[in-house]
């Protein structure tokens, strides 16, 4: 092979070399990093919320007339809307998965003020709330219409009856079946018992970035209060035509409040994974830019090369080289200053990453993302000197003979 | 001589438009990645309040569970907002020369135009002291006196949007509003009133705007206005009802004090820690005496208003230049090598090294100029691109304001970074032995 050659002509002239190769260490080390990025919001913006999100949509009602009276309110609103045509079911809470705004509460296996509590998100419910949300009750059951109460400041105690979501029932009871989790009595605000009746797989919290965003619990009550959230699910294929009509219902059926912040799930998904969505977009938009100022800069260098050493390579074809041996030459010269550079931008990928990872608690790269990466460095190296490497293998060997 | 260099540098750059372009397009693209994020750094770290941010303080005190962490920062860390208690006795105590107690709530407004829909508005439930205190300006009337805080009064303070909504933006002070059903008196309305950040209340969104309407923290209490901002809580409030909720150690306003000098400050320190030592003594304050007096600076420093996306970028895009520069120093090299030929007839012809250095380090400089002012274009269509993608934050175009400091820097970073990039190449032309390269002409 020409590598020993090669070699002997790239460190009589390394200066140009070591800066392209630096300039693919550092590309390298950012693509790493920036893909890095991108796999971690990509994996947190694909989590499910629990809920039938195609199906569902949420509106707030704000009272603001003296005497308002709730609980009238919320019945007669609740049985309008559940009457309508192409809804499945309907419930009045505080807030959905995903929507940024909520209650979370501390939860304890033994009363008392010892015990560090778990912090659960809390969706206040009736009966519905299953059917509404669309959640998958894998252990125990859901409350009965009789159980449902009223919260508010008022309130003596917490109500008794929770249903947990699966991850806020194992962070409790690490290793208890779910089946004997069922019947199990915990705490809220150090004293008042709570009986866990159900479990359901899965129902986020309001908070996208909370550690405990997979922690929930279902509380069979009404929350006193001038706002109430009301959770419509439809037929699939009904959202859109229901949405202007359970606003315009329920603006016309009471004017002591107005309804306000409607949204399907879509698009509280949508806004709560906005920056992230954002950020990859930057992300990729970046890379790509720096992969093409890099492969232009290895264009422009090796066109500068192939220029200065026009006569050598007239002399080389003079003496017998082949076209294709011509090519091969600065190809493979390529390689090994990209391989050289890949090399040192693996090590500054992890160096870097270490230290994000440290400084903004990103997760650690994945390890087959350094193999992609050089791979494609080593492409895009290839495919930046393929062109002035043609046009070296273009010189005649006549050229020899000009100005020597 | 400098001006004959100029034209030299402009005239390589028309000799070499390829080569020339590419490296104006690589110091304008990493230039303009550079600043861009770094502008919307500037803006998010900027100082809201400059000529007063030395004197304003929040004020923290330790009355979290001793078990559990107030916030993200572990259990040194003390909550970010007070309680109502709190709050209530050091604004009773007086003891800074201006104090203000402060929280978020949301109201639905009623327009006497029975045409006009019932909105909901973001409101401020606050005590006098916060319009003198936070510079707050106004277009028409003030904000209200102590004396309409102690006796209750109902008194508004509206936010121009509303006063351009509820009174086509005609001077209302002395007019009235329904609110919740209550009738205001209306005392004042703002001006514009832009503060990035919102710094005296970092617990919701830093960059949201200021709120729409404002009126007396006491009034507010009285009429059982709960906030709608963070309410934090770590204690059963052993009784029921809104009084047991002002009585419980549930944390949810914002406190201000303005104190002018280390003195002042010492003392009002040492006041906090006795008010606290009191409050050990019947058995609140569980935790170890820790309380905080940050001024405003030092207060968004606390919070990291920045985001942590933010600061990535920046990394990355200080990267990115590096690339752009090394890209830039390896043309130039290219570029200058090219010439030997030339330069070593000037050299051969009597130039001095300085000569031939001054030379080419103006063409760099021409280069790094370009670069520049291309790179403000480039930077301009990053902010725009930048507000596109996060069109959904309201707050987003208060961070893609360009100003002409940044201007400047754009420019200037620019003219450095080329220089810089050129040092190398241009020490090399001026190594060139003009014996070696004529000899091959």
């Amino acid at each position: 092979m020409e590598i020993g050659p090669i070699w002997r002509a790239l460190m009589r002239n390394k200066t140009a070399y070591v800066l392209i190769a630096l300039q693919i260490a550092v590309t390298m080390a950012i693509m790493v990093n920036a893909v890095a990025i991108i796999e971690e919001r990509n994996r947190i913006m694909a989590r499910p919320s629990g809920v039938d999100e195609p199906n569902v949509f949420h509106i707030e009602s704000i009272s603001f007339a003296p005497g308002f009276d709730q609980a009238a309110s919320v019945a007669e609103d609740l049985e309008a809307i559940r009457a309508l045509p192409g809804v499945v079911d309907a419930i009045a809470s505080n807030t959905v998965p995903l929507r940024n705004g909520g209650w979370s509460s501390g939860v304890a296996t033994e009363p008392g003020e010892d015990v560090g509590p778990t912090g659960v998100a809390i969706y206040f419910t009736d009966d519905h709330g299953i059917a509404t949300f669309g959640l998958d009750l894998i252990a125990g059951e859901n409350f009965a219409a009789t159980d449902i109460g009223w919260y508010g400041l008022s309130s003596e105690r917490w109500p008794p009856l929770a249903i947990l979501s699966r991850e806020a029932a194992t962070t409790l009871y690490p290793d208890v079946p779910l089946r004997e989790i069922v019947g199990k009595t915990v705490y809220l605000n150090n004293t008042d018992a709570v009986r866990i009746i159900g479990i359901v797989e899965r129902l986020q919290a309001a908070w996208k970035s909370w550690d405990g965003v997979e922690r929930s619990m279902l509380v069979p009550a009404y929350l006193e209060g001038r706002a109430t959230r009301y959770v419509v699910r439809t037929e699939p294929g009904y959202r859109d035509e229901l949405m202007p009509q359970v606003e315009q219902k329920l603006a016309e059926m009471n004017d002591g409040r107005i309804v306000r912040d409607m949204l399907t799930m879509d698009a509280t998904r949508e806004r709560a994974y906005h920056e992230d969505a954002a950020m990859i977009k930057l992300l990729v938009f970046i890379v790509s830019l720096l992969t093409a100022i890099t492969a232009l800069g290895i264009v422009g260098l090796a066109s500068f090369s192939v220029a200065r050493r026009t006569r050598q390579i007239g002399t080389r074809r003079a003496l017998g080289a082949s076209r294709p041996a011509i090519l091969r030459y600065f190809m493979l010269e390529n390689f090994m200053v990209s391989s050289l550079g890949i090399l040192a931008g693996g090590i500054l990928a992890v160096a870097m990453n270490i230290w994000m990872v440290q400084t903004f608690e990103l997760t650690p790269i994945a390890w087959y993302i350094i193999p992609v990466a050089m791979v494609v460095l080593w492409l895009v190296g290839q495919a930046a000197v393929y062109g002035p490497a043609r046009r070296a293998s273009m010189v005649p060997p006549a050229v020899a003979t000009r100005s020597v | 001589m400098i001006r004959y260099y100029i034209k030299l540098g402009v005239l390589s750059i028309r000799k070499n438009p390829v080569l020339s372009a590419l490296m104006v397009a690589a110091i304008a693209v990493g230039i303009s990645a550079c600043m861009t994020i770094l502008n919307i750094n500037y803006v998010m770290s900027g100082n809201p309040i400059p000529h007063r941010s030395d004197v304003l303080f929040h004020v923290q005190l330790d009355s979290w569970d001793p078990n559990q962490s107030a916030g993200d920062g572990g259990l040194s860390e003390p909550p970010n907002q007070v309680t109502y208690l709190d709050g209530t006795a050091l604004l009773k105590a007086r003891k800074a020369r201006r104090q203000v107690l402060s929280y978020q709530s949301s109201r639905v407004v009623q327009p006497a135009d029975r045409d006009l829909r019932p909105f909901e508005v973001n409101a401020r439930s606050t005590t006098a002291d916060f319009f003198p205190m936070f510079d707050v300006p106004f277009l028409y009337g003030r904000g209200w006196d102590q004396a309409a805080d102690d006796s209750q009064e109902q008194v508004v303070v509206l936010g121009k949007e509303v006063n351009e909504r509820l009174f086509g933006g005609e001077d209302s002070v002395g007019r009235t509003l329904v609110m919740n059903g209550e009738v205001f008196r209306i005392v004042g309305v703002l001006d514009d009133w832009y503060l990035v950040p919102r710094f005296y209340d970092v617990t919701t969104q830093a960059f949201n705007e200021v709120e729409e309407l404002y009126f007396p923290f006491s009034v507010s209490v009285a009429n059982e206005v709960n906030g709608s901002g963070n309410t934090n809580c770590w204690k059963p409030w052993g009784d029921t009802g809104w009084n047991a909720f002002l009585n419980s150690e549930c944390v949810w306003m914002q406190m201000w004090v303005e104190l002018h000098g280390q003195e002042e400050k010492q003392d009002y320190m040492a006041f906090l820690d006795a008010y606290v030592e009191s409050q050990k003594a019947v058995g609140r304050f569980p935790r170890p005496l820790n309380n905080r007096l940050n001024n405003v600076m030092e207060w968004m420093a606390d919070q990291e208003v920045v985001a942590d996306d933010v600061q990535v970028l920046l990394g990355l895009a200080i990267l990115f230049l590096i690339v752009c520069l090394l890209n830039t120093i390896g043309l130039l090299l290219a570029k200058i090598m090219r010439r030997s030929g030339d330069i070593s007839l000037r050299r051969a012809l009597g130039a001095s090294r300085n000569a031939i250095f001054s030379q080419y380090i103006i063409e760099a400089g021409v280069i790094g100029l370009c670069g520049g002012i291309l790179g403000i274009g480039f930077t301009w269509l990053g902010l725009r691109g930048i507000e596109v993608l996060y069109r959904q934050y309201e707050f987003v175009e208060n961070l893609v304001r360009m100003d002409w400091v940044m201007v400047l820097a754009a420019v200037a970073l620019a003219v450095v970074a080329a220089l810089g990039a050129a040092l190398y190449p241009t020490w090399r032309a001026c190594r060139i032995h003009p014996a070696a390269q004529l000899k091959t002409l």
